[in-house]
């Protein structure tokens, strides 16, 4: 009587020799990076929330014209280059870098137009407002430092973002990178345009004057 | 890389349907700019706009992030833990709504 050896292959992703998700690292990697970035987001959101709540004489200054039409034409920049970072993907998945390059090029635009309206309306606010991180106008010196604090973090993720998407295009046109690449940088600008569909309503249309 | 090439598959929405995701979005942000014009209570108001955001960033991961079509090991690894630590900070939620009476002369 030998020993009873199991032979049977064993057929569960998770007894090694193979990608349990199906995905390559860095893009679990990329999943990873998201998941803790959208609590520092969260954990921000919910900080202007609680002063918010907190503070019945919250101000609510934005005018229709230009604020909201700004953050909307934003919110429109932003939605559109999510489309075209889709569009890149597809076109790097069929093989076709010098249209995935183009598409990644019109992200960058798109995401380019976002921080100009959002510089321009900054500007607007600190200027002609006179809003400042540590005071404003309006009473609540916690709207200057939450409104700043919550879209300036983001900011520097479209620029961070802007930047990614340079070096990613430049060698996809030049035959480096492999279509995984644009798929990762992908991740990290939608979930940029993700943050903002909720800082959107939060931050702007629920401070909008009426 | 090589032997997992296989088990990769490629399976990805066609272009159409990220064309109509797109537009679902766009209509989505009409409707929360729409919205924050109506004479509604403040919390009635958080309510749908942080609804209609919910939506709008389910359709995002699902469709341009691709999540819907991964496994769903990588969905259960990622998100349980996300909407857990998320609803956690609801905890001061209380404490936010109750500090304005709470005030001298409130």
């Amino acid at each position: 009587m030998s020993t009873q050896v199991t032979t049977a292959v064993s057929t569960s992703a998770w007894d090694g020799g193979r990608s349990p998700y199906a995905t390559n690292s860095k893009k679990f990697g990329m999943w990873l990076f998201i998941i803790s970035d959208a609590l520092t987001f969260s954990a921000l959101l919910f900080a202007y929330t609680y002063s918010r709540v907190s503070n019945p004489d919250w101000p609510t200054p934005f005018h229709f014209s230009p604020s909201i039409i700004f953050s909307s034409i934003m919110t429109f920049a932003l939605l559109t280059s999510s489309l075209t970072m889709v569009m890149a993907v597809h076109a790097m998945n069929h093989g076709n870098r010098a249209a995935a390059g183009r598409w990644i090029l019109a992200t960058m635009a798109a995401g380019a137009t976002f921080v100009g309206l959002h510089l321009t309306e900054w500007l607007n606010l600190i200027n002609n407002e006179h809003v400042t991180p540590a005071s404003n106008p309006w009473g609540v010196p916690l709207f200057g430092a939450t409104f700043f604090g919550i879209t300036g973090l983001h900011m520097t993720h479209v620029i961070i973002g802007i930047i990614y998407l340079g070096i990613i295009c430049q060698g996809v046109m030049r035959k480096k990178f492999k279509a995984e690449d644009v798929e990762v940088a992908g991740l990290y600008w939608h979930f940029v345009d993700l943050v903002w569909m909720f800082v959107f309503p939060l931050v702007y249309l629920m401070s909008a004057k009426i | 890389m090589g032997s997992h090439a296989e088990e990769i598959e490629v399976h990805s929405p066609s272009i159409p349907t990220f064309a109509k995701i797109w537009i679902t979005l766009l209509i989505l942000t009409a409707v929360e700019v729409f919205l924050a014009y109506e004479q509604v209570p403040t919390l009635i108001m958080l309510t749908a706009l942080l609804g209609l955001s919910v939506v709008k960033a389910a359709l995002i991961i699902g469709y341009f992030m691709h999540l819907k079509f991964e496994r769903l090991s990588l969905f259960l690894t990622l998100f349980p833990m996300l909407i857990f630590c998320i609803l956690l900070m609801l905890i001061f939620l209380g404490d936010a709504t109750r500090l304005p009476f709470m005030r001298p002369g409130a």
